[in-house]
């Protein structure tokens, strides 16, 4: 296991460029509007999300925050979590070919999610899915990644592709969150367009740095997630 | 003599809040006692248990005291979260999805047959909109997503769903809009009042008998707490107390003693029913909002076969249409 959440000489490195300030801009302002009254009361009232390790969230910035991904209430809820000042900093990577698949998606989920819109085929130097995250790291942005690159069906978690290790071996020392997300295919599977309010989860474990050889990472990575599922 | 006087003067609901206030504050001080008497002994699930039912006098009274389309709401959000609880606990295949939407759907629509004005032409519509309309529509809409295995497990489970916890919890919310009964005082937020306190009081006591004398087991094979020392003392005792609150019904003395018994045997049916239901989905309670209590589903179990009994022989025997 190439975990070393409790090196202290990883620690260190944890609170790295934390204290970044961003400049709030109109976007932020609509962002956070939409998600204090509308987001918020949905998943409180509606979807009734119960979260396990919330404190995990605000130990570390920036971070990346791995999940496993059946739904778009993933997104959602995840991004629901973070105190409505610190939600301008936190940026879900999304597949550009499907999320800005049209001009009004692509405005609707840049504006009120802020997505990180990442190309999934045809990469060139410019659009390279690699450079884009780093840049955003390092502009003081925390990211969520789904690594298994699309949702999944039937409740059973994918394998994880190799992008976010590809990032953190480029990064060392950004931590890592791990996520797992209970219910949501259940609630919101994929083709469907409106939730059927099953109560879902959130379970989040202790922000972590994890370094080693790329296949390493995947593997930590995903064994970090699947711990997670394992609790009950 | 004064005082009884001024009791009398104020209305039955401001009452009945009076006298739910003392209940608890007596609870309240009996668990301080308690707890200092045996402070070896753990009371926090007690002591939770106690706090929890102040804040739910609380929401409950505020709830049906405001207004009528607030009290509706209320209840329709009961329902919803009962169903919530419920469906999260069951199997559903993916190919229940659409017919899923449309059971969460029926919840707002069968509770909008109640704020309809005029009561008298849409009551038919109340009675039939789930065991007919949904019981016929819901299928169909299964048989759509054409996917033929667990069809009729998905079909039955879902159904018995919403008979359990919105067309039984909808009883309440019908009874509590009903204006006046004819020739008494009673009306139908005072008969709410009755059926929710002699409820929940008679799980409360069948608890604290069952907890205290409890030796001889009742559904063992369901719930091993439960027993016939409970049950007895739970019913009889319930009754026994619901004659203090009398003044809320338009019945006698006698018909107030049958009444009640009846209503604490078929809560006590449906606590049971909810107990064998979670057997079968191998939990110990539907949730974990009410502290000390488990899930909503927990607290509303009985009411969801008291409420459409007590319903029922209200508008049999003190018809209001």
């Amino acid at each position: 296991m190439t975990t070393t959440e409790n090196n202290p000489a990883h620690t260190r490195s944890m609170h790295r460029a934390s204290g970044v300030k961003l400049k709030l801009t109109l976007r932020d302002i609509a962002q956070m509007i939409f998600f204090a009254l509308l987001i918020r009361p949905f998943m409180a009232l509606f979807i009734g999300l119960r979260v396990r390790g919330r404190e995990h969230l605000t130990e570390t910035e920036p971070f990346i925050l791995i999940a496993n991904h059946s739904s778009h209430l993933d997104t959602i809820s995840l991004l629901s979590l973070f105190p409505i000042h610190r939600l301008r900093y936190v940026r879900p990577v999304a597949a550009a070919d499907y999320f800005e698949r049209s001009r009004r998606v692509s405005l609707l989920t840049r504006t009120l999610f802020n997505i990180l819109p990442i190309a999934r085929k045809s990469i060139t130097p410019e659009n390279n899915p690699l450079r884009r995250m780093q840049e955003a790291i390092e502009a003081g942005y925390s990211l969520i990644i789904f690594p298994e690159g699309t949702r999944g069906e039937g409740g059973e978690m994918g394998r994880f592709r190799a992008g976010a290790a590809h990032l953190l071996e480029k990064m060392p020392g950004v931590p890592v969150i791990p996520a797992y997300l209970v219910n949501m295919g259940r609630s919101l599977p994929k083709g469907e367009l409106i939730p059927v309010p099953f109560f879902c989860e959130v379970r989040l474990g202790a922000p972590r740095v994890i370094g080693g050889a790329r296949q390493d990472i995947v593997r930590s990575l995903e064994s970090a997630v699947r711990e997670l599922k394992e609790i009950d | 003599m004064n005082m009884l006087a001024a009791l009398k003067s104020i209305s039955p609901v401001w009452r009945m809040g009076l006298l739910v206030l003392s209940v608890l504050v007596i609870a309240t001080i009996a668990v301080a006692v308690i707890r200092r008497a045996k402070p070896q002994k753990d009371f926090s699930e007690l002591a939770a248990r106690v706090r929890a039912w102040w804040v739910m006098a609380v929401v409950f009274f505020g709830a049906i005291a405001v207004s009528d389309l607030f009290s509706l709401i209320f209840f329709a959000f009961l329902s919803f979260w009962a169903m919530k609880e419920y469906i999260t606990l069951l199997e559903t295949r993916p190919a229940d999805h659409k017919a899923l939407v449309l059971t969460f759907l029926a919840i707002p629509v069968q509770y909008f047959w109640i704020a309809l004005p005029g009561r008298g032409p849409w009551y038919g519509m109340f009675i039939i909109f789930i065991p007919v309309f949904m019981f016929l529509i819901l299928p169909v809409r299964l048989m759509l997503s054409k996917e033929t295995v667990g069809f009729v497990r998905s079909a039955s489970q879902i159904q018995w769903g919403l008979m359990a916890f919105v067309f039984g919890l909808s009883h309440l919310a019908f009874l509590l809009t009903v204006p006046s009964i004819p020739g008494t005082n009673a009306t139908g937020r005072t008969l709410v009042l009755f059926l929710v306190f002699v409820v929940e009081m008679s799980d409360v006591l069948q608890y604290i008998w069952g907890k205290t004398l409890g030796r001889h087991k009742i559904i063992p094979a369901i719930s091993p707490n439960k027993t016939w020392e409970g049950f007895l003392g739970g019913i009889a005792s319930a009754t026994l107390l619901s004659l203090a609150i009398r003044f809320l019904t338009p019945f006698s003395i006698l018909e107030t003693i049958i009444v009640s018994l009846m209503i604490t045997v078929a809560g006590f049916g449906g606590g049971a029913v909810m107990s064998a239901v979670k057997r079968d989905f191998g939990v110990k309670d539907f949730g974990s909002v009410i502290p000390g209590h488990g899930g909503m589903l927990d607290r509303v179990d009985s009411l969801c076969y008291a409420a459409p009994i007590f319903f029922h022989y209200v508008r049999y025997f003190h018809s209001w249409d």
